[in-house]
């Protein structure tokens, strides 16, 4: 196996976490785009830190969208720091009106989500992605140009804002399987 | 040789495959296409065998199975009753609350198009209903039209539902 590439992004200043209930399909706020936030907006920080926290509650989870956890908000959390597929790695990071700039080299492969618990699915997405978004706080603008596992999280995470579940992308009839483990 | 469906629908155990492909072999019997699988915990089970001997020949053959509990059929199928789907290649999904009707509204709409579906399976799992089918549509399919009626139809019935273009990379 390769060796993980980690690159580091500016320090996150949060309060404490919350830990919030995630909500799972069918639920309307799941299905639905969410609104552009202002990423120094107090409530937005607080939300980048429950996320933070809700996320690293759940054995295997790499990633939460704020719609996730019933919030109409553009915020995700990621950590693929663990996960066996990641190559390049950003840590653990949140990020606020987030885009897709970039994308390319398209892999299938096989995506969970605490959303959708009893599911997985086999989703084609691109490999190597550039990403740009804020950062909870400061507002920051950052890009994040990464592969593999951490491309995959990305774009599930940036589906989620635009109210798509893994399932709106599954490769065919028989791409969808009942979930063993989660991921 | 005859061309022959054969289901096998049951309660699930081991070694049910086995019994029904050996006994097929014995006869000298092709597997062609297959499908086989559990459905909510029971073994289904339909192919097309091509074998040397009638329909009878091969539902004798079979009858142990029934005495165990399963249901088979066989049927000869027509030669010259294949209909090779044509056109461009879609991927429909639709998933939200389970409620009856789903199924038979999203591919009425796709029906009423002229679109013949290749291949749907559907879960049930905690509340929520998944149905992924794969579609082929006329060349002259309006697209957005059929978007729009495909998004109303799955408003009514209160579930989300996406219509794509299916991958289909040549190597």
């Amino acid at each position: 196996m390769t060796e993980t590439v980690r690159i580091a992004l500016p320090d996150l200043v949060l309060p404490t976490g919350r830990l919030l209930p995630v909500l799972r399909a069918p639920h309307p706020v799941l299905t639905s785009p969410v609104p552009r936030v202002d990423p120094t907006d107090p409530a937005i920080v607080q939300l980048a830190a429950d996320l933070l926290t809700t996320m690293a509650s759940a054995p295997g989870c790499v990633g939460l969208a704020a719609n996730q956890v019933g919030i109409a908000a553009h915020v995700f959390s990621l950590d693929v720091t663990e996960h066996p597929k990641t190559h390049t790695s950003h840590g653990k990071c949140v990020l606020v009106n987030a885009e897709l700039v970039e994308a390319s080299r398209n892999e299938r492969g096989r995506e969970g989500c605490m959303s959708v618990p009893d599911f997985t699915g086999d989703v084609k997405r691109a490999t190597r992605v550039v990403v740009r978004g804020a950062l909870p706080g400061t507002g920051q603008i950052v890009t994040i140009t990464t592969d593999a596992f951490e491309a995959r999280a990305l774009q599930h995470e940036l589906d989620h804002l635009i109210g798509l579940l893994f399932l709106d992308r599954v490769a065919g009839a028989h791409a969808v399987h009942p979930r063993r483990t989660y991921l | 040789m005859n061309e022959l469906a054969v289901t096998v629908l049951g309660h699930d155990r081991p070694g049910i495959i086995a019994d029904v492909t050996s006994a097929l072999a014995e006869l000298g019997g092709n597997l062609e296409d297959s499908s086989m699988t559990l459905l909510r915990g029971h073994f289904a089970m339909t192919l097309v065998v091509d074998v040397p001997v009638s329909s009878d020949v091969v539902e004798k053959r079979l009858a142990h199975l029934v005495e165990r509990g399963l249901r088979v059929s066989v049927l000869p199928l027509p030669a010259d009753d294949v209909v090779a789907a044509e056109g461009a290649g879609f991927i429909l999904s639709v998933h939200g609350a389970d409620r009856p009707g789903i199924v038979s509204a999203l591919t009425g709409v796709i029906a009423s198009v002229g679109g013949n579906i290749t291949d749907l399976t559907t879960r049930l799992a905690g509340g929520l209903y998944v149905l992924i089918a794969e579609v082929a549509l006329p060349a002259d399919v309006d697209l957005l039209a059929l978007n729009e009626q495909i998004a109303d139809t799955a408003a009514t019935l209160g579930v989300g539902a996406n219509l794509r273009p299916a991958d289909s990379e040549l190597l």
